[in-house]
């Protein structure tokens, strides 16, 4: 530590720290511009001139490291003086346009010109004319505004890993820019428009739609991934006009995920709707809320006095609130069933006995940097929960040895020490550094784990995961996916155990960790206690039919991993009560009666992360026309079929009753089971995911993203090699049959898909006909 | 897949042997260094000019982002990134220069070859440009052909060296 002074006051500093991060944690004020905690330091706008004694010259607070004894003045006239002059420069092409600017009211530059600015300009010549690129549908540009702070290129650079904005040309004639037209497509990108200090880059979605000043900020936390991003809601009126980042260093540090920020747009889209739906023999008609739900209720009470409580279920959407996932199993378990499920992305349970009370990452999301070697088994992290792919990329970036284990190779932004490719024997090859691994710890190699031939690489892989400090092998989403989840999650324990690594899940629905706890699973009740009523999972429901379904939050013609079949089984259903905020096309035609809940941010409720944590949020703007949230149109339903225990007044009394599930943690121990993975026999292999923006609902149905290049048509990728195998070579569109199913589709050549397999993304309208998820697929001609 | 779209069989042969000397000059893990030599390298290659195409096949050659390319490639005015004449000739028209009488030296340039700063000869033989300070301020005015520093200029020394070139 080191003793010094910045206006008088004596602080005490860490060595090598800059005196700005000294001045910030003490409060003082210092402008900046190209300064920011979270990426390196430039030293390129000059704002943060001080004054350091003995020092003949101003120096950059942000570049200047502070020194025993070391006096700073940040507001002596020669600092003010420095400052002024820089910011006379920077505002010599800057454009005076802030009264049509979106960035003005939060302007870095403005607020630094009142303070700082002369009133009238010395700068009579002409100024720097720009062209504005486009960077695609969520950024705008107007790069006259542009003071070259260069934040947005690093963290391009630094964070995101995608180098795509630089600097090009110099001095006046600097750009920043693709320079070659191109879009900016990282899966963070939005964030440069947080970062941004002028109004060069903001949020095109948002441009020209409100004023800072008209907004209220409401906190929230966003459902789309299991990291629990803490976000902040701008309101005005009763309209959500924008999302942004809200500060939580052991969540999201500064960061949001694009996916988490241009969500809400979803909730404008014309499929919603705002007063509940009843089907009447003359069609679907709009009407009041007693009428819906005594419809729903006598409904539900039908099927149930005519086939009895096994007939009934109720499907969860992995990003309902625990409020409402514990109320769903609440009331199905009050009429008898135990048929509730939320995990519809998932088609093995057999080892659903053993697991611990929620997927549980195994450590503190902040650990994941400090990973030393990890093995991710399954996961496409960089998409699927962007901020966690982002926490590994420091580690990897740090020298952590991150090895990968997919069904096909995925591109990653950093350093990735090993990624075997296993799309028909994905097992034998977890199975093989399972060998490995065992084989350094000299131990036994127990009962029925697979023969496999141990190579090189998984041996550097079991290695890497023995040294250092801290290692991880994590289950990713791709695993849950798969048929032989149970083998896989069984040996990476088994790895992770032989390691002496973390063992952790990712979890692939936004409250998956939430939707365990409050018992929103057919075997077990709220806090991972016993149930009187074992029920059917999801699957179980689908293949042999159930006669009345209850659906909250999801859709399962694009939720399920087995569109077809869930949309069979609820066409065949004698009642379906849908609680959806959305009436598509599918919904109207199996649905009874859809009673439209508040959206996330329209109503209180509580997510659980993958780490365990519990966040919950208010509303931060009531839900528009009738809709109502959806704990309440649960409590109500319970009354209406006269369930013991549902006299809740507020969203208080519900989180009372979940306390015991407060408690509950998760040991992630996973015992050893002798595996009997299912095989894989001639045919295609289908490889599966959920693209990044075909997650779930609202975010399918936000247009902004829908737009960016990521957000994967349905299609059939496929390598050249694999389609001259099949005589299907240069086609263009193919016919695909999985299952009963069957779907005409696009082809796209992907030479990055293995031969022998298609990849043929879930979660969209296009591919809501096949019959499953990994699996053998037949292809012919259109 | 931004860092892939570079087709690095634009490189010839020799080229990329030449660009191998250099990546050999450098830490195994740091081969972006030989950025520079690879840009001079091409632009000989395409006779005096780098082409999108040409910068993104160096991005891929050295495993970078292309927009790490295009920085250095529009930062130094040696790079020329737009097709030009046979023959490159930058005039310094930086302070000794200037004041040494580098606007008479444009003048007749101008003049002599009928065409204005920055632009090309009809007959693709000559490019014109105007350059910063080239370390020669000893023999202001000066203007560098191609490779070659010519310094003290005047109307009859520029016209000789104009005659001497093919």
């Amino acid at each position: 530590m080191v003793n010094i002074e910045i206006n008088g006051i004596k602080l005490e500093a860490r060595d090598g720290a800059m005196v700005i991060e000294v001045a910030d944690e003490a409060g003082i004020v210092i402008p900046r511009f190209c300064y920011h905690k979270k990426l390196s330091i430039a030293a390129n706008c000059r704002m943060c001139l001080v004054e350091v004694e003995k020092v003949a010259k101003p120096l950059p607070a942000c570049a200047t490291p502070v020194t025993e004894g070391m006096k700073v003045f940040t507001h002596s006239p020669k600092a003010l003086g420095a400052q002024r002059a820089v910011l006379e420069f920077l505002l010599i092409n800057h454009p005076l346009d802030c009264p049509i600017c979106d960035q003005g009211g939060e302007c870095d530059l403005q607020e630094m010109a009142i303070g700082f600015g002369g009133d009238v300009s010395r700068y009579a010549e002409g100024k720097r004319v720009v062209t504005d690129p486009d960077l695609g549908a969520l950024i705008a540009t107007d790069m006259g505004r542009c003071i070259h702070c260069t934040r947005c290129v690093r963290f391009g650079q630094e964070v995101a890993g995608m180098w795509e904005l630089g600097g090009t040309g110099r001095g006046e004639h600097t750009r920043i820019g693709t320079y070659v037209a191109d879009t900016v497509d990282s899966e963070l990108s939005a964030n440069v428009v947080d970062l941004c200090p002028v109004g060069a880059l903001t949020s095109k979605p948002y441009r020209y739609s409100g004023r800072p000043w008209e907004l209220v900020g409401r906190p929230g936390i966003s459902p789309h991934d299991c990291v629990g991003a803490n976000l902040r809601a701008d309101i005005r009126g009763k309209q959500i006009m924008r999302v942004l980042p809200q500060e939580r260093e052991e969540i999201n540090e500064t960061w949001l995920a694009d996916r988490d920020r241009f969500a809400y747009l979803g909730g404008r889209s014309a499929e919603r709707i705002t007063a509940p739906m009843v089907k009447r023999e003359t069609g679907w008609q709009a009407t009041d809320w007693d009428s819906a739900l005594t419809f729903a209720a006598e409904g539900l009470k039908r099927v149930l006095d005519v086939h009895g409580p096994s007939q009934l279920g109720a499907w969860v959407g992995d990003t309902a609130t625990v409020e409402e996932a514990y109320l769903t199993q609440k009331l199905m378990r009050a009429l008898g069933s135990g048929n509730v499920d939320h995990r519809l992305r998932q088609v093995d349970f057999r080892d659903q006995e053993q697991l611990p009370a929620f997927p549980y990452l195994g450590m503190a999301i902040a650990d994941l940097e400090r990973l030393d070697g990890a093995l991710l088994i399954g996961s496409n992290i960089r998409k699927e929960q962007p901020l966690l792919g982002q926490r590994l990329r420091k580690a990897a970036l740090r020298g952590g040895q991150i090895a990968f284990i997919n069904p096909r190779a995925y591109p990653f932004n950093f350093p990735v020490s090993q990624q075997i490719v296993a799309a028909h024997n994905w097992v034998t090859e977890v199975a093989a550094v399972a060998r490995a691994a065992l084989a350094l710890a000299g131990e036994e190699i127990p009962e029925g784990l697979p023969e496999a031939e141990v190579g090189e690489a998984h041996e550097a892989i079991a290695a890497a995961l023995r040294s250092g400090e801290q290692r991880a092998v994590l289950l990713g989403n791709l695993a849950a996916y798969h048929p032989a989840q149970t083998e896989l999650r069984a040996m990476a324990a088994l790895i992770a155990r032989s390691c002496g690594a973390h063992f952790g899940v990712l979890a692939e629905g936004g409250n998956s960790a939430g939707a365990w706890l409050a018992g929103a699973v057919p075997h077990r009740g709220m806090a991972a206690q016993p149930t009187a009523v074992m029920g059917r999972d999801w699957r179980s429901m689908a293949h042999e039919g159930v006669k009345g379904l209850l659906l909250l939050s999801t859709e399962p013609e694009s939720d399920c991993i087995e569109p077809l079949r869930a949309t069979q089984a609820l066409k065949q259903a004698d009642f379906v009560v849908a609680i959806n905020a959305f009436a598509s096309d599918a919904a109207r035609d199996y649905a009874d009666v859809i009673l439209p809940p508040a959206l996330y941010l329209e109503a209180a409720g509580t997510l659980v992360n993958c780490e365990g944590r519990w966040q919950s949020f208010e509303g931060t703007t009531p839900p528009p026309g009738e809709a109502r949230p959806a704990w309440k149109l649960l409590r109500v339903l319970g009354n209406l079929l006269n369930a013991i225990g549902f006299e809740q007044l507020s969203i208080t009394d519900v989180r009372d009753e979940l306390a015991p599930a407060l408690a509950v943690g998760a040991d992630n121990q996973i015992p050893w089971r002798v595996p009997a993975p299912p095989s894989f026999e001639g045919g295609i292999m289908r490889l599966v995911d959920y693209p990044i923006y075909s997650v779930d609902g609202l975010v399918r149905r936000s247009a902004p993203l829908q737009q960016t290049r990521d957000a994967i048509a349905g299609a059939v990728y496929v390598a050249g090699a694999t389609l001259t195998q099949v005589d299907l070579g240069g086609a263009d569109r193919v016919r695909v049959m999985q299952g009963e199913g069957e779907a005409l589709l696009p082809v796209i050549v992907d030479e990055a898909i293995p031969v022998g397999c298609v990849y043929i993304p879930a979660g969209t309208t296009a591919t809501a006909a096949l019959g499953g998820g990994f699996g053998v697929v037949e292809m012919t001609h259109a | 897949m931004k860092q892939a779209r570079g087709n690095i069989d634009l490189i010839t042969p020799e080229s990329c042997a030449e660009i191998d000397r250099w990546i050999s000059n450098y830490p195994a893990d740091q081969k972006q260094s030989a950025v520079m030599a690879a840009l001079r390298i091409l632009q000989d290659q395409n006779g005096g000019w780098l082409s999108h195409e040409l910068m993104d096949a160096i991005a891929a050659y050295l495993d970078m982002p292309p927009i790490a390319v295009y920085e250095v490639a529009t930062f130094y005015s040696m790079y020329r990134l737009e097709p030009c004449g046979r023959h490159k000739i930058n005039v310094c028209t930086n302070i000794s220069c200037l004041l040494c009488g580098s606007e008479e030296v444009v003048a007749h340039l101008q003049e002599r070859l009928g065409i204005k700063l920055g632009e090309t000869t009809a007959d693709g033989k000559f490019t014109l440009s105007e350059v910063e300070c080239l370390g020669a301020c000893v023999g202001a005015p000066m203007m560098q052909v191609n490779r070659d520093y010519h310094e003290r200029l005047t109307p009859e020394t520029i016209d000789a060296i104009l005659d001497s070139l093919q």
